[in-house]
C-alpha cells in the first residue's frame, strides 16, 4: 500500500454479543451464504440449541454479508469471535456440543489460511479481515440488521442526533466536502458539493434519492449495505435530508434484490416507530420521510435521470443534462442522489470527523471504497479498503490471489462500464484517475477476476451483449452501434473473424462514447476498447489463426481423450449427454468429434487429466488423430 | 441475457397464448389501493403480483380505470424486463448471467436446464409447466455459477449436477401430475 495510507486498525469486523449479554452464534444470511444454504444451517442451530437446553444461554441470529463469501455457509460464535467456515449440517451439532456445550472451540471445524495452512480460529486473525477497513461495511456482517436496537446499541442515529440538533445545514455540507468524500456509485463526483447545489437550488420541496438500483453484474456491495445494515443508509439520508433542505426521501432498490425491499422495509417501519425518522425525527423539530420503490430489471435505471423518470412511473429513459438534477430533478423539484455507500459513509463521518476520514485514502481519494471480489479468486466476497490501495493489495492480500494455483490473467472493475487491467497494471492504486488512465474505472466496485482460462475476447462479448440488451433505445449509436460490434464479436468467437475486425470495433467504440448521450452508452464499449488494448494478441489469435488461446471459445476447440493418461474407468461415457464419449472398459475412450457439445462434463469427471482441450484447426486435428481405443 | 442459440423444444409461444377467461374484479381493488398516477410501476407490479402475469384484458382494465392510455402502459410494461404479457410456467428456473457466473460456465448450465427440460431459455413450456430465463446478477458472486428454481437456490454448480437437479424437477412433475396434486 502506498504510504500515504493510514493502516487499517479500529475499524473490524465482529460480531456483536446479545444484547441481554446472552451468547450468540451468528449465522451469515448474505445472498451468497443463503445460496450455499446458511438459512438450513440456522434452523439446525436453533434447534440443536434447543436439544442441548441451552436455548435460555444461547441465541441464534442472523447477520448480513460477513465478507468472506466463497467460504460460506458460515457462523460465527460471540466468545472469541469463532469463526466457523463451509459449515455442512452435521458440523452444526459438533459445535453445538463441543463449543457452546464444552466450552471448546472445534479446531477441525476453524479456517485454515491457504497460504499457510494454519488454522485460524478467531475472524479478526484471518487474512482477508485483517488487510481491511470497514467504514462503510461497519457494522454489516456485525450486526442482525432487522433490529433496530442492535444497530442502536453501536452508535446507530447518534451522528444523526448531532447532525439534526447540534449543527446547521451548512456545517453539515462543509464537513462532507471537508472529509472529501466522493460519489461511490462510481462516478466520483464530490459529494459535499452535489449537497451544495441540491441546497442552493430555490424552491421549498426539494427530494433526495439514494440509488440502490446496483446494476453491474457481478458487483454486490450495495445490496449487502441495504441487506446488512440498512439503517446506515436511514441515517445517511436522514443527516443529508437536513443539510440539503429536503423533507421527503426514495431508495429505489433493484428489482432483483428482495431482501434489501425487505429489510429497508422493516427498517423504516422501526424508525418510524421509535420517532428516529417522520415528522419531528429525533425530537429535533426536522422532518424527513422516506419511501422505497423497486425497479422493475432496467440496468439503465441507475443513470439518474432515468431513474427519477423510472421513480415517476415512466419508462426509465435518460435526459441530456442540464438542466443537472440538483436544479430539476423529480418531479422537476432540485433532487439530490447518491448511491447507497456514499449515504452510508455520511454517519461515520458526521460521528468522527471530516479529518478522521480524510486520514484514509490518497491524494486525489479520500476514505475507504467497498469492492465486491469475485471470479477466479480465492477469497471471493466483499472488502473494504482505503482508496489509493492497490490492485495487487486487494486481490492478492485481500483477496488471497488466484484459485486453483492458476495465474493472474486481469481484473475487469466497473463491470459493463468499466475495463479490464492486466497483470502489468496491478500496481495501479484504486483511485478515480489512475483507474482511468488504465482505460477502466472504479465504477461501483465490482472487481471480477479472469485467469488464464478466461478468453477476453469472450468476456467482451459478454459485457457488449449486456449493455446492447440493456440499451434503452433512444440513441441510435449506443442501440445500433452495439449491436452491430456484439456481430463482429459473435463471429470472431465464432471463429469467423476477418481481417480488419479489429481496426473496426476500435473506430465504431470511439463513435459511440462520443456520440451517445448517458453514461451507458458513453462506457459500453470500454470493455471492447482495454481488452483490445491490453490483449490485441488474442483477438488476432482467433481472427488470424482460429485458435482460443484460452481454451474457452467453444467453435474453436475441440475435446479429446490422451489414450497414454486414459486408464477406461468409463466415468466419461456415463457422464456424457450425447454418447460422444465411448470405449471399453479398461481402454483408452474417444471422443466423436461430430456428436460432442462441449459441454465439459467429461473433463470435470476424469479423475486421471485424460480429456483434453485443444484450439485451432491443427492442433485440434493432430490431438483426434491420437486418439485410440 | 447472454445466451446461446436455443436448442429446438416442443415450447411453441403460440401456444400458451393468455386464457381468455379472465377474473377483473382484482383490477379495480388495486386500481383504487394504488394510485395510479405517479406509482404506475408500482401498480403493474402489484397487478403482476396478482395475476403472474399482465393479460391484456387486465391491462385494457387498468387503461380504462385509470384514464392512462393502454399504449403508454405497454410502453411501459415492455420496457422493464420484469413485466410479462405471457403467462409464466409453474416451475420458475432462473439461472444466473452475472460476470462471475458467466466466466464459471453459466452458459453451459442453461444448456443443460433446456435439454433436460425441454424448454428454449426466456420461454416457457407450452404445458405451461416449466420456465426457464437467465437473469443479470443474484448477487451470490462467490457461489458461482448459481440458478433458483422456485424458492430454492442452488450453488457450486456443475452441468451434471445440473442435469441431475432438472431431471429430479421434472420427476417432481410427472407426480404432481400423476397425484392430481395440480391444483
Amino acid at each position: 500500500m502506498p504510504e500515504a495510507t493510514v493502516p487499517a486498525e479500529g475499524v473490524r469486523v465482529g460480531v456483536a454479543a446479545g444484547a441481554d449479554g446472552r451468547r450468540r452464534v451468528s449465522v451469515c444470511a448474505g445472498t451468497a451464504c443463503v445460496f450455499a444454504g446458511s438459512m438450513k444451517i440456522h434452523e439446525a442451530f436453533a434447534a440443536e440449541i434447543a436439544a442441548a437446553g441451552l436455548q435460555d444461554q444461547v441465541e441464534v441470529s442472523i447477520i448480513g454479508c460477513h465478507g468472506l463469501c466463497s467460504q460460506g455457509p458460515l457462523a460465527v460464535v460471540s466468545d472469541g469471535d469463532t469463526y466457523y467456515p463451509r459449515l455442512k449440517l452435521k458440523d452444526v451439532k459438533t459445535v453445538v456440543e463441543e463449543h457452546l456445550l464444552g466450552g471448546q472451540v472445534v479446531d477441525g471445524l476453524l479456517y485454515v489460511d491457504p497460504a499457510t495452512g494454519e488454522r485460524i480460529a478467531c475472524a479478526h486473525d484471518i487474512p482477508f479481515y485483517k488487510a481491511q477497513t470497514r467504514i462503510a461495511l461497519r457494522d454489516v456482517g456485525v450486526i442482525d440488521p432487522e433490529s433496530l436496537d442492535e444497530y442502536l446499541a453501536r452508535g446507530g442515529y447518534e451522528a444523526a442526533r448531532k447532525a439534526l440538533t447540534t449543527m446547521t445545514p451548512e456545517q453539515i455540507r462543509a464537513e462532507i466536502l471537508d472529509s472529501g468524500l466522493r460519489g461511490r456509485g462510481g462516478a466520483g463526483f464530490p459529494t459535499g458539493m452535489k449537497w451544495k447545489f441540491a441546497a442552493a437550488s430555490p424552491g421549498d420541496v426539494k427530494y433526495i434519492i439514494c440509488n440502490g438500483d446496483e446494476g453491474d453484474p457481478g458487483a454486490f456491495m450495495d445490496a449487502s449495505i441495504m441487506d446488512g445494515d440498512p439503517h446506515a443508509v436511514l441515517e445517511g439520508m436522514l443527516i443529508g435530508s437536513y443539510a440539503i433542505g429536503a423533507h421527503e426521501g426514495y431508495i429505489y432498490v433493484r428489482a432483483e434484490y428482495p431482501l434489501a425491499v425487505k429489510r429497508l422495509r422493516l427498517a423504516i417501519a422501526a424508525a418510524e416507530e421509535r420517532g428516529l425518522l417522520g415528522d419531528d425525527a429525533l425530537g429535533s423539530g426536522w422532518s424527513f420521510h422516506l419511501k422505497i420503490k423497486e425497479g422493475a430489471g432496467a440496468f439503465v435505471c441507475g443513470e439518474e435521470t432515468a431513474l427519477i423518470a423510472s421513480i415517476e412511473g415512466k419508462r426509465g429513459m435518460p435526459r441530456t443534462r442540464p438542466p443537472f438534477p440538483a436544479a430539476s430533478g423529480l418531479w422537476g423539484k432540485p433532487t439530490n442522489i447518491n448511491n447507497v455507500e456514499t449515504w452510508a459513509n455520511v454517519p461515520w463521518i458526521v460521528a468522527n470527523g471530516a479529518a478522521a476520514y480524510a486520514a484514509y485514502g490518497n491524494d486525489t481519494c479520500k476514505g475507504t471504497k467497498a469492492f465486491s471480489l469475485a471470479g477466479k479468486i480465492v477469497n471471493g466476497g466483499l472488502a473494504e479498503v482505503p482508496m489509493g490501495s492497490t490492485l495487487r493489495h486487494v486481490i492478492f492480500d485481500v483477496g488471497g490471489g488466484i484459485k486453483d494455483g492458476k495465474k493472474f490473467k486481469a481484473v475487469q472493475l466497473g463491470g459493463p462500464s468499466g475495463g479490464c487491467v492486466p497483470a502489468s497494471l496491478l500496481d495501479t492504486p484504486v483511485d478515480y484517475e489512475s483507474l482511468a488512465a488504465t482505460g477502466a474505472i472504479v465504477g461501483s466496485g465490482g472487481m471480477v477476476v479472469a485467469d488464464e482460462t478466461t478468453c477476453m475476447v469472450d468476456l467482451a462479448k459478454y459485457f457488449l451483449q449486456f449493455t446492447q440488451n440493456e440499451s434503452c433505445g433512444k440513441c441510435v449509436p449506443c442501440r445500433l452501434g452495439t449491436k452491430r460490434m456484439l456481430e463482429i464479436l459473435e463471429r470472431i468467437t465464432a471463429g469467423e473473424g476477418e481481417e480488419g475486425d479489429v481496426e473496426r470495433l476500435e473506430s465504431m467504440a470511439v463513435n459511440i462514447k462520443r456520440t451517445s448521450l448517458c453514461g451507458l452508452g458513453q462506457t459500453a464499449p470500454n470493455p471492447v476498447l482495454t481488452t483490445i488494448r491490453y490483449f490485441r494478441d488474442e483477438y488476432l489469435a482467433h481472427i488470424d489463426d482460429r485458435r482460443c488461446p484460452a481454451l474457452s471459445c467453444e467453435a474453436l476447440i475441440a475435446y479429446t481423450i490422451d489414450p497414454d493418461a486414459c486408464t477406461g474407468c468409463t466415468l466419461c461415457a456415463k457422464k456424457c449427454p450425447v454418447d460422444a464419449a465411448t470405449g471399453e472398459k479398461k481402454r483408452p475412450h474417444i471422443i466423436d468429434q461430430g456428436l460432442c457439445i462441449r459441454c465439459d462434463a467429461c473433463r470435470v469427471a476424469c479423475k486421471f487429466d485424460a480429456v483434453k482441450i485443444v484450439s485451432g484447426p491443427e492442433e485440434i486435428a493432430a490431438a483426434v488423430r491420437t486418439q485410440r481405443t | 441475457m447472454p445466451r446461446r442459440e436455443a436448442t429446438p423444444a416442443p415450447a411453441d409461444a403460440a401456444a400458451a397464448a393468455p386464457e381468455p377467461d379472465v377474473d377483473l374484479s382484482r383490477v379495480a381493488e388495486l386500481v383504487a389501493e394504488i394510485d395510479p398516477r405517479g406509482n404506475l410501476i408500482a401498480l403493474l407490479q402489484r397487478t403482476q403480483d396478482a395475476y403472474g402475469y399482465l393479460p391484456e384484458p387486465v391491462v385494457d382494465e387498468i387503461a380504462r380505470l385509470s384514464g392512462i392510455p393502454a399504449s403508454r402502459l405497454y410502453g411501459i410494461i415492455t420496457f422493464y424486463a420484469q413485466f410479462t404479457t405471457v403467462p409464466t410456467g409453474r416451475h420458475k428456473c432462473f439461472v444466473c448471467h452475472g460476470t462471475a457466473c458467466h466466466v464459471a460456465g453459466a452458459t453451459r448450465i442453461t444448456e443443460a436446464l433446456e435439454q433436460e427440460l425441454l424448454v428454449a431459455d426466456g420461454e416457457t413450456r407450452a404445458d405451461r409447466e416449466v420456465g426457464l430465463d437467465s437473469v443479470a446478477c443474484m448477487g451470490a458472486c462467490s457461489q458461482a455459477p448459481v440458478m433458483r428454481i422456485d424458492e430454492e437456490t442452488y450453488g457450486n454448480l456443475s452441468a451434471d449436477e445440473t442435469r441431475k437437479i432438472a431431471r429430479k424437477l421434472l420427476a417432481q412433475i410427472v407426480a404432481e401430475q400423476g397425484g392430481g396434486s395440480d391444483a
